[in-house]
């Protein structure tokens, strides 16, 4: 219900913090050094998405100078 | 109430609220904020855990990196607090009702599932180094194709933020 789309991709990187989370918390229970690695590698997807994503939205704001997500889905029409 | 438990509830009531916080502030600056503590709070859930080196790496690459970035795009764009228009009570009441449902469905799914006792119980997973003896024998290859990752994306994030030159188009005679 938010429509800045700054704000959206922070609460995308508040859920994959809560996966990460929920991994080491198993891999503690099965003591399994495997699933400490996978969180790693979702951290390292993570970093990578963040900075498309900004730079998608920068551009997006370049033209549009707006960050409110009923303007950017222009790819719609 | 051992002094572990004790920093286990206080960490989570401030990763809770600071989440929390992340949604409901008006202000994107604020939001960044809170965002930044409940990531410094997870890392404490993680030195809990005795995962050391995901501590280290999670503030070092969430906080430090990434929260920097936000920070700059942010200021670029000169975010005030916004007005966000009502969306309709109805639509809200329908939100907060199948979140509800959603909600007593994953509880009733993990209600019945049988927990298994695994027996062997080590405490050093996490250290650097027993993670970088599994990280650099089973799992090299994502290693290596996630450096490569990063470079595709490193380049596709200054292609797509480069302004566009409208001074070098060639005249046609």
């Amino acid at each position: 219900m938010r429509r800045n789309a700054i704000i959206i991709f922070m609460c995308i990187e508040l859920m994959l913090n809560a996966v990460n989370l929920l991994l080491v918390a198993f891999s503690k229970i099965y003591a399994d050094p495997d699933a400490q690695l996978f969180v790693f590698f979702i951290m390292v997807v993570a970093a990578a998405e963040v900075a498309v994503g900004l730079a998608i939205i920068v551009m997006m704001y370049r033209k549009v100078h707006s960050v409110d997500i009923n303007i950017l889905n222009r790819l719609k029409h | 109430m051992s002094i572990h438990d004790i920093l286990f509830w206080v960490l989570s009531a401030v990763a809770v609220s600071c989440a929390l916080g992340v949604i409901l502030s008006r202000n994107p600056v604020n939001s960044v904020m809170f965002l930044i503590l409940t990531f410094f709070a997870i890392s404490g859930h993680y030195i809990l855990l005795n995962a050391q080196f995901l501590a280290i790496v999670n503030i070092i690459v969430y906080a430090g990196a990434i929260m920097v970035l936000f920070l700059f795009v942010i200021m670029l764009m000169n975010l005030n607090a916004d007005v966000e228009p009502q969306k309709g009570q109805l639509v809200q009441l329908a939100g907060v009702i199948s979140g509800g449902v959603l909600f007593l469905v994953v509880l009733a799914a993990i209600k019945s599932t049988v927990p298994q006792y695994i027996d062997k119980t080590s405490n050093d997973i996490g250290l650097i180094t027993n993670l970088g003896k599994v990280l650099f024998t089973k799992y090299v290859l994502p290693f290596e194709i996630s450096s490569v990752l990063f470079l595709s994306a490193m380049i596709g994030a200054v292609v797509i933020g480069k302004k566009e030159d409208t001074h070098n188009i060639p005249k046609v005679d």
